[in-house]
C-alpha cells in the first residue's frame, strides 16, 4: 500500500431506516494522499455530511471498510476511535461550535489536553501560534461566545490543527460567512497544505470555493458521480 | 487526560449554572447538618433516659430470693427416686434475706479484674408516720461514698450533703415526693414505724430524686447502720452486694459465675431492665431512616441538576466527543461535578451540624425529674459525621453516576446534525 496515503473509503454503503430505508450512501470508494485539498460537493441531501460523519469515524453505522493512516477502523472500539480523531483528524463545523464557558485559547488548547503529550504550557504556545497565523491573536483571552462568526470559525480551524493531525475535515465551513470572511477561510486551508502539508477535505455547495481546490469530488445520491 | 484538565473542565461547566450547582449542594449541607444534629440529639436523649435507669443499677446484684427450696424432702428419697411427684402450694420457709458471709464476699469481689467497684446496700419495708396516716416506704442503707462513686447517687440528691448520712446518726435523705407528701422540711424530725412494729425518729438531712415519680414517693436513703437499726439487726447485715462491672456486655456471664461460686443469687442489669434497650433501639432507627431519607433527597437534587445540566451542555458533551474525548473522560467531567458538589456540600454540612449540635447544646432544658441535666443532651461521637460523609459521597456518587453514563452515551452525530 503506498505510504501517503492518508485515507481510504472501500465501498462505503449506509442507509437510514426512518421509517422506511433509504440509501443515503451507495458504494463510495476514494483515496485522499497527503498535502490533497479535495473538495465534496453535491446538492442538499446528496449526503455529503453523512459521508464525513463516517470518514471522521463519528458515525460507526455503515458497511464497507474505511482506512485511517492506512490502518483499518472496523472493530476499534469507542476510546480508540475517540483516540484516532482526537490525534489524526482536525474537524471544522458549518456552526463554528465552540465552547462557550472557555476563552478562545483555552477551545484551541482542548484536544491537546486530551492527548496528553505536550506540556501545558507548550500546548499555550503553539495554541497561541496559531491563532496569531490566523491573525485572531488578540482574541486568545475572550470567551467564545463573545467572537464573531468569522473569529469563531477561525477559532475552529486552530483546534483543528493543535494536535497537527494528518487530515482536516470541514463541513461546508463556509456556509454561515459572508464572502469576504469565506476567503479568508480558503486562504487559510490554501496556506494549510501548501506550508503545512495537511491533508483537506471540506465539504461545501459553495462551487465557487470548490473549484479552487485542486479536487472535487462530486456527490450525487449517494454515489460518486465526479472526481 | 490529566485529572487537572477533567476538573478545570468540569468546572466551567458547573460556574455556568452556578446558582444550580449551589442550590444542589446547599440541599447535600442542609441533609447532612441535620442528620449529624438529629442524631446526636436522640443519641443524647437516649444516653440520658438510659443513664436514668443504668446508671444507678448495679450490673450484678447478689441477694437472696425468697422461694422454695428446690428440693423437697420427697426429692431426697430414695425409696421414690424414679417417680414423678406433684406437690402444690409449696412455701418458703426459713428464708434469709441476710447474705451469709457478704463482708468475704465483698473482699473477694473487690480483688476481682473485671470489677470497678463493689457497694453493700439493705433495704428495710417502712411506713412514714404522718399523723394517723401510715404511708409505704422504703429505706434503702447505703455505704454512702461508694454509692456515690459507683451509682452516682450524689447527682440524685437535690437538697442538702449526701456525706452528712453517715456522720448523723438516725439521719434520713427522703425521697422527693414523700417529703412532698409529709411536707417535710430539712432538719425535720420524722417517725417512721418498721415491720416489727418498733418506731424510730430519723432526722432529715436532704431530698433524693431519681426522676422517676413512683419510685420518689416510696424510697429515701440512711446509713447501713441507721438501717440495721430499724431492722433490729447487727452490723454484719447485708441483703445486697451491688457490684459495677468494667464490661457491662459481660454482666450476664459474670452473675452467673457469680451465683454458682458464691451459691447466691444473682441478677445481671440486661436481665433487669431489657424494655431499656428496645427503646433506644427503636429511636436509633427512627433517627437513621429519617436522617438517610435526608441524605437521599439531597441525592435527587444533584440528580437534577447534572441532568439539566446535560440536556443544556449536548453541544459542549457533542464537540469534547467530536475532539477526541471519549465517553469515559465525559463520564469522569459529570461524576468530578457531582462529586464537586458532595464533597463541598458534605464539608459544609460536617461544619453545620457541629455548629447545630452547639446551638441544641445550649439551649437550657431543666425538668424536675432530672436534676443534672440543664440543656438539652447531644452526643457528638465521630461516627454520626462519618456515616454522614460516607453516606452523602455515596449517594452523590450515584446520583452523579446515571446523568453521567447518560452524557458519555451521547452520539455527537445527532447533535452536529440536529443544528
Ligand atoms: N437520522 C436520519 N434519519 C433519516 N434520514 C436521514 C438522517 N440523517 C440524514 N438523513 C437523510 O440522509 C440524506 C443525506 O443527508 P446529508 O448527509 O445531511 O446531506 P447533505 O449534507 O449532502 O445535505 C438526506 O436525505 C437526509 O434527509
Ligand atoms: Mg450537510
Amino acid at each position: 500500500m503506498e505510504n501517503n496515503i492518508v485515507l481510504e473509503a472501500r465501498s462505503i454503503c449506509k442507509s437510514f431506516h426512518d421509517p422506511v430505508k433509504i440509501d443515503v450512501l451507495k458504494d463510495v470508494s476514494f483515496k485522499l494522499s497527503r498535502g490533497e485539498y479535495a473538495s465534496i460537493i453535491g446538492r442538499s441531501g446528496s449526503g455529503k455530511s453523512t459521508l464525513l460523519y463516517i470518514l471522521s469515524t463519528m458515525d460507526t453505522d455503515y458497511t464497507g471498510e474505511l482506512f485511517i493512516d492506512n490502518v483499518s477502523i472496523r472493530n476499534k472500539s469507542e476510546k480508540e476511535l475517540a483516540a484516532i480523531r482526537n490525534e489524526k483528524i482536525g474537524f471544522v463545523f458549518q456552526f463554528h461550535y465552540l465552547l462557550n464557558e472557555f476563552t478562545a485559547l483555552k477551545n484551541v488548547m482542548l484536544p491537546g489536553f486530551k492527548l496528553n503529550k505536550l506540556s501545558e504550557a507548550e500546548l499555550e504556545h503553539n495554541a497561541y501560534e496559531f491563532l496569531k497565523d490566523l491573525g485572531i491573536e488578540k482574541l486568545a483571552h475572550k470567551m467564545a461566545y463573545q467572537l464573531s462568526g468569522g473569529e469563531k470559525q477561525r477559532v475552529a480551524i486552530a483546534r483543528a490543527m493543535i494536535n497537527d493531525p494528518l487530515i482536516i475535515m470541514c463541513d461546508e465551513p463556509t456556509g454561515n460567512l459572508d464572502s469576504k470572511n469565506a476567503d479568508i477561510v480558503f486562504n487559510i486551508f490554501k496556506e494549510l497544505t501548501e506550508t503545512f502539508n495537511k491533508t483537506l477535505l471540506v465539504v461545501t455547495h459553495d462551487l465557487d470555493f470548490a473549484h479552487k481546490t485542486e479536487r472535487i469530488i462530486e456527490l450525487d445520491d449517494g454515489r460518486i458521480v465526479g472526481d | 487526560m490529566k485529572v487537572k484538565h477533567i476538573t478545570e473542565i468540569a468546572i466551567a461547566l458547573m460556574l455556568a449554572r452556578w446558582k444550580q450547582t449551589l442550590v444542589a449542594a446547599i440541599g447535600v449541607t442542609f441533609s447532612i447538618a441535620f442528620f449529624i444534629s438529629l442524631l446526636g440529639f436522640m443519641e443524647g436523649l437516649n444516653e440520658l433516659l438510659d443513664g436514668m435507669v443504668l446508671n444507678r443499677t448495679p450490673h450484678v446484684r447478689l441477694y437472696n430470693d425468697i422461694l422454695p427450696s428446690k428440693l423437697q424432702p420427697i426429692d431426697l428419697s430414695k425409696e421414690y427416686k424414679n417417680h414423678h411427684n406433684f406437690i402444690s402450694s409449696v412455701k418458703p420457709t426459713n428464708t434469709r434475706k441476710e447474705i451469709y458471709n457478704a463482708q468475704q464476699i465483698i473482699n473477694q469481689l473487690n480483688k476481682d479484674e473485671r470489677v470497678i467497684g463493689v457497694a453493700p446496700k439493705i433495704t428495710a419495708q417502712v411506713f412514714y408516720n404522718l399523723g394517723n396516716i401510715d404511708l409505704n416506704g422504703i429505706i434503702n442503707g447505703v455505704d454512702t461514698e461508694k454509692e456515690a462513686k459507683l451509682f452516682s447517687f450524689s447527682d440524685y440528691v437535690i437538697d442538702g450533703d449526701y456525706k452528712e448520712l453517715k456522720i448523723i446518726p438516725n439521719s434520713i435523705i427522703l425521697g422527693k415526693g414523700a417529703a412532698d407528701i409529709m411536707m417535710a422540711k430539712i432538719g425535720d424530725i420524722i417517725t417512721v414505724t418498721s415491720t416489727e412494729g418498733e418506731q424510730f425518729s430519723l432526722k432529715v438531712i436532704g431530698f433524693f430524686q431519681s426522676g422517676i415519680a413512683d419510685i420518689d414517693k416510696v424510697q429515701s436513703y440512711a446509713s447501713l447502720s441507721t438501717t440495721q437499726k430499724i431492722l433490729g439487726e447487727n452490723s454484719n447485715y447485708i441483703s445486697d452486694i451491688q457490684i459495677k462491672l468494667k464490661d457491662i456486655d459481660q454482666a450476664p456471664a459474670l452473675a452467673r459465675e457469680y451465683g454458682n461460686f458464691f451459691k447466691i443469687d444473682a441478677e445481671d442489669i440486661q436481665t433487669a431492665n431489657a424494655q431499656f434497650e428496645t427503646g433506644s433501639s427503636v429511636r436509633s432507627i427512627i433517627s437513621y431512616a429519617v436522617g438517610i431519607t435526608l441524605l437521599i433527597v439531597s441525592g435527587f437534587g444533584i440528580y437534577n441538576i447534572l441532568n439539566m445540566l446535560i440536556y443544556e451542555k449536548m453541544d459542549t458533551i457533542a464537540i469534547l466527543k467530536a475532539t477526541g474525548f471519549a465517553g469515559a473522560d465525559v463520564k469522569k467531567i459529570f461524576i468530578t461535578i457531582s462529586m464537586s458538589i458532595g464533597i463541598a456540600g458534605a464539608l459544609a454540612g460536617l461544619l453545620f451540624g457541629f455548629l447545630l449540635s452547639l446551638i441544641i447544646d445550649a439551649i437550657p432544658f431543666h425538668t424536675s425529674s432530672l436534676p443534672t441535666v440543664t440543656t438539652y443532651p447531644i452526643n457528638y461521637g465521630i461516627q454520626y459525621y462519618s456515616i454522614a460523609a460516607i453516606f452523602a459521597l455515596a449517594t452523590t456518587y450515584l446520583a452523579g453516576w446515571l446523568p453521567a453514563r447518560k452524557a458519555s452515551k451521547v452520539d455527537p452525530v445527532l447533535i452536529i446534525r440536529g443544528k
